[in-house]
This record gives structure tokens, C-alpha cells and sequence, in this order.
């Protein structure tokens, strides 16, 4: 009988600890695809953050260090200096990313540093247990913003696919989100590009990954979907942002 | 060994690295140590070496994570308040069990400080800097030419027990130029089977990882560790002991220190008292026994330092508080002079009789 649908070989055979409905699951399946499609499993390290993503060194099948909160690019960056061959990436949350790792990848992304970023956007703190996130949408509410976030005092949101598409460094930059099927084939195809460009030493690549936090958002699986695209897809628009090679591609 | 030629203590810092076949730096500017990022700006390129200027102190020690985790040879340098920066990633890098030379060119603190030699960052280095249970090496030579052989050596010990090592320097030691003679070869590479170089599909994955959220195994890696820091404290240990057995007044010091200190020594020894010195080269682990020992002939001791009062805690912890310790130093940049320490020696003599 003909294998129609199997786990990817660059991922562990390991339960996940994700929540029910949570999007890490889909997109950890994106990315493990994409190495193996590329047939980069065997020489991929990859990051993992702090965060509900930490314990993605169980879950890919490659070489894997954690990095302390923020620091993923970083590290990234001196495992790829060590052996350039190397196809290197990291796995971060927004927390990790847009806050407490805000210098890093920037810097990351302004050396063209020769790094692909998974960035999972899903507008909260996981791990920690609902708390503001940089990406928190205006009048949001969580356990650190119970009124709703108020942009007069704590600000609004960093749209971080907007922001690093001004570096020159930056290779690749695109926004997509796995709300349904039609964006989850694009944002496998996103993952797929920047990892190729990796190996092609095209420099820094990030993909932005619109995502759900069910539990921490006090809602199911099913209305949590609904509400990223009610709400965030308006506020995190989807597209290719930066794409230094879209002419010769 | 190769001729002899006169460098500054961080360009010999600098050429050890290279000599001890370190190809990775990374660093940031900061005072009184630019000098060793900016020889390695100018000689990596040239060796197929990689020097990065990072955004901060606290991505270039990560960026050292990376690529001591990828199985290089690595090393960082900073001063003081760059060194607190680094501190996080220094107890990243003992709970992954990393090794990488991290150089300490110390300046006088707290806060910014100032720029002139201090050795107050004692008990951060000692004691860890960052959180957790954890050691690091901590190397403190005394001449430009222990800056460069220490160097070679901090790699090697730090690459044998899989542990960061600190070469802890200060603002004069970087400063002053001294004749050196360096290696021609390089200490032999640890295996490095735990490294992340990609599993080539032919092994299971490597994970490089300080999390655990399971006590007993958290506990458990922590009293493995500290079964290997039990065997760095029995085998590693290096002092200097001078003039030491008939004295009866010790001073004791390290770095700068120790060379007033033995200016001190000399001439307390013109005088008529028996004046001796003994200087810890390893700050961790601390040369407790030797100094333990010393005390059983040796009636008081002074502890020389540039900060205000930080080793002194240590050599009373050593001799058990069993002979009277006094302080002499000086702080924020300044030195204590030979006349100074002779004082101190001459004061704690006269209380013996």
C-alpha cells in the first residue's frame, strides 16, 4: 500500500507537550518538511528559545542547542560562523524575538547573517502563562494588559516583518500564517524559500508565522482560528516583505 | 619556542589565541581591552580566522555559545561592566557544559567606573557572576609573558573539563609591554563528540541544552558537574610561593599585585623580618591547601589587592581563620605601592613580637 501521509523524518518520533490546537505542532511539521525535501537534515543545527518552544531540541531530528531568552541569533550566528556549511536556523516566539531579543535579531538581520529565522508570531506568552507579548494587538487582553492593552501607556505592537525589511541585510522576509489550508501550503512554500536561499548563501532569511494560542487566548482551537483572522491578519498583513532575489528567482 | 619579542599584555593575549589554534572571536569595544579585539580584527582575516564585532557584549558571548557548541576553539573579551554582560551567558555556558576562554582585562567598578586597573571583579569571577550553581576556571597571571602561556593554557583546561575559563587580567597587566615568547604549537583539541556539526544522518541528534524542569535530573547534572569540578580543585591548582619558608608575615596576592607585593617582600627581607609571599595563579580553583599548610609556619598574613577586600575572604576561608589576615589595598583604579605593603608587612611583624 502506497505511504501517503508520514511523519517527516526531521522530526523525533516524540509526543509533543504543545496544548491542543496549539500552532507550533503545524509549523514544526512545515519546517522539518522543508529540511527534508531540501535533503538538509544531516548537516541543519537549529536554535530553539525560550518559550512553549524550547522543547523543539526533543522534537527536530537535527543538532539542536537552546539559547537563553532572546539570544537565539546569537548563537545562531556562531554556529554558523564555526562551520558555514552548516544550514543553521532558529525556532523563536515573539516574546523571545521582538522583546528580550529585539538587538539580536536585528543585528542579526543587518550583517546578512547567513540564518534562517522561524518566527512564531501568535501575539502572547505562552509559557509563562498569558501575558503581554510585543506583538500583543491593541486592546488585547491578557494577564498583563487585564484592561485591554492601552497603547497610550505601554504602546502598540512591533511589526517585525515591516521593520527588518528596511535592513539592507536582509534577504527574505515574508508573513504568512497557517489558519487554513490555502495559507499553510503557502507558508510550507515560504519556509521551503528561505531555507533554499540559506543554502545558496543569499544571507539573512526570516519567515513570520501568524499563529494561534488557544489556551492563553481563552478560546478552542476552532475560535481561536477565527480569531486571528479576525484580528490579526488585519493588524500582521500577509506577503512577501522583502525578497532581495524576486527577479532572478 | 620562538624568539623573544616585546608586546603589550593584550596583544599577547591576543597572539596566544592564535598560537593555541583559537580561529573564533568575538567581541566589543570596551576599555581597557580594544586592544585585543583590534588584533584580531587585523590578523583572523589573514589566518582563515573569524573576528566579529558584535552588537553588545551579551551577543558576543552568545555568539561564543554557538560556536563552542559547534566544536571550535572560542574566545571573548571584555572588561568589568562588559563582563556583567556576559555573565548570563557565562551560566548558559556552564549548564551546557561549554568550554571557551573568556578574558577579563579588569577596570574599576561598581557601575561604569572608571577605566584604570582594579581587581574587584574577584568575586564575580570566582563566585560564578551569573546564576546557578556553577564554577568557572579563573586564570590570574602576573606578566605579559603568564597572560600569553595562560591563554594557551585556559583553552586546553577549559576544552579537558568542558567548562568556561576566565583569564583574569587587569588594566595594567593589558597595558604594559614585556618581552614574550610564544609556543610554535598548539595544545592538542579535546574529542568533541558532543559537538554540533550536523548528524550527517549517521547518528542521533546532539542536543546542547541546560533545561531541565525535572528536579532529581537537574540536581543530578549539578552534583555531576561539581564531581568534576572536585577533580579540577585536586589537579589543577597552581600558586607561586616566594621566600615562604621561614616567614613569618605573608603577603598575598595576585596580578599586579603580586609584583608590588614582592617588591614589598624584598624589602621587608632588607630589613630583617621574614617576609614571604604567596601568589594563587588559579583564583578558581583557589590553592586552599597550599596556603592551608602555610599557615601552620607562617603567623600572619596580608592580603594585597586592588579592590576592597574581596580575596582576603578568601584566604581566611584557607588558613580556617587559624592566623590573623589584614587588608592592604587600594581601589578605583589605584595601585598600592611597595611602601605601602612594606607598612602593612612592617605593622603586622611588630604585632608578633
Amino acid at each position: 500500500m502506497a505511504v501517503v501521509f508520514e511523519r517527516p523524518h526531521a522530526l523525533t518520533d516524540v509526543p509533543m507537550h504543545y496544548c491542543p490546537g496549539c500552532g507550533h505542532g503545524i509549523i514544526h511539521r512545515l519546517v522539518a518538511e522543508a529540511i527534508d525535501s531540501l535533503g538538509i537534515e544531516g548537516k541543519t543545527i537549529g536554535v530553539a528559545s525560550v518559550g512553549c518552544s524550547v522543547f523543539s531540541y526533543n522534537y527536530f531530528n537535527t543538532d539542536m542547542v537552546q539559547a537563553a531568552h532572546g539570544r537565539a541569533p546569537a548563537v545562531a550566528t556562531g554556529v554558523k560562523r564555526a562551520n558555514p556549511e552548516n544550514v543553521v536556523f532558529t525556532y523563536q516566539g515573539d516574546g523571545d524575538l521582538a522583546a528580550i531579543g529585539t538587538a539580536e535579531t536585528v543585528h542579526a538581520a543587518a550583517r546578512g547573517e547567513n540564518i534562517t529565522i522561524i518566527f512564531v508570531n501568535n501575539a502572547i506568552y505562552g509559557m509563562t502563562g498569558g501575558q503581554m507579548a510585543p506583538t500583543s494587538l491593541p486592546g488585547q487582553i491578557t494577564q498583563t494588559s487585564p484592561y485591554g492593552r492601552d497603547v497610550n501607556t505601554v504602546g502598540y505592537p512591533v511589526k517585525v516583518s515591516e521593520m527588518l525589511s528596511q535592513l539592507d541585510g536582509a534577504a527574505y522576509i515574508e508573513r504568512v500564517a497557517i489558519n487554513n489550508t490555502k495559507n499553510i501550503r503557502a507558508a510550507a512554500k515560504a519556509i521551503k524559500k528561505a531555507f533554499t536561499y540559506q543554502t545558496e548563501g543569499k544571507g539573512f532569511t526570516l519567515i513570520e508565522v501568524v499563529s494561534t494560542c488557544p489556551t492563553n487566548w481563552g478560546l478552542t482551537p476552532e475560535k481561536a482560528m477565527g480569531w486571528l483572522e479576525e484580528n490579526m491578519l488585519p493588524y500582521y498583513p500577509l506577503g512577501v516583505y522583502k525578497d532581495k532575489y524576486a527577479d532572478k528567482n | 619556542m620562538a624568539e623573544k619579542v616585546l608586546m603589550k599584555g593584550n596583544e599577547a593575549i591576543a597572539e596566544a589565541a592564535i598560537a593555541a589554534g583559537c580561529r573564533h572571536y568575538f567581541g566589543y569595544p570596551i576599555t581597557p581591552q580594544t586592544e585585543i579585539a583590534a588584533y584580531m580584527a587585523k590578523r583572523m582575516p589573514k589566518i582563515g580566522g573569524v573576528f566579529l564585532q558584535a552588537e553588545s557584549e551579551v551577543s558576543a558571548v552568545n555568539m561564543v555559545i554557538g560556536a563552542a557548541s559547534a566544536g571550535v576553539r572560542v574566545m571573548t573579551s571584555s572588561s568589568s561592566p562588559g563582563i556583567s554582560l556576559k555573565s548570563e551567558g557565562l551560566s548558559y555556558m556552564a549548564g551546557c557544559d561549554l568550554p571557551a576562554l573568556i578574558v577579563n582585562v579588569q577596570r574599576g567598578g561598581p557601575g561604569l567606573g572608571g577605566i584604570q586597573p582594579s581587581q574587584s571583579d574577584y568575586f564575580q569571577a570566582t563566585r560564578g557572576g551569573g546564576h546557578g550553581d556553577y564554577h568557572m576556571l579563573v586564570l590570574a597571571p602576573n606578566s605579559v609573558q603568564e597572560m600569553a602561556q595562560l591563554t594557551i593554557q585556559g583553552f586546553a583546561l577549559a576544552e579537558k573539563y568542558r567548562m568556561p575559563c576566565m583569564l583574569l587580567a587587569d588594566g595594567t597587566m593589558g597595558q604594559m609591554m614585556e618581552p614574550v615568547e610564544l609556543p610554535d604549537s598548539a595544545p592538542e583539541m579535546a574529542e568533541k563528540p558532543w559537538a554540533l556539526t550536523g548528524t550527517g544522518l549517521s547518528r542521533k541528534h546532539n542536543i546542547i541544552n541546560s533545561l531541565s524542569l525535572t528536579p532529581d535530573e537537574l540536581e543530578r547534572w549539578n552534583i555531576d558537574r561539581y564531581a568534576r569540578y572536585a577533580k579540577v580543585e585536586a589537579d589543577e591548582v597552581m600558586y607561586e610561593e616566594y621566600l615562604t619558608e621561614d616567614a613569618d608575615v605573608c603577603v598575598v596576592g595576585y596580578g599586579i599585585a603580586a609584583r608590588v607585593a614582592r617588591n614589598a617582600v624584598n624589602a621587608a627581607r632588607a630589613k630583617g623580618i621574614k617576609a614571604g609571599m604567596f601568589r594563587p595563579i588559579t583564583l578558581w580553583p583557589f590553592p586552599k591547601a597550599a596556603l592551608n599548610k602555610l599557615a601552620t609556619t607562617c603567623r600572619a598574613f596580608i592580603s594585597v589587592e586592588l579592590s576592597m577586600g574581596q580575596l582576603i575572604e578568601d584566604v581566611e576561608l584557607a588558613i580556617r581563620c587559624s592566623r590573623p589576615v589584614t587588608l592592604c589595598n587600594r581601589t578605583g583604579g589605584m595601585i598600592p605601592s611597595p611602601e605601602q605593603v612594606l607598612a602593612s608587612i612592617e605593622e603586622a611583624a611588630a604585632k608578633l613580637n
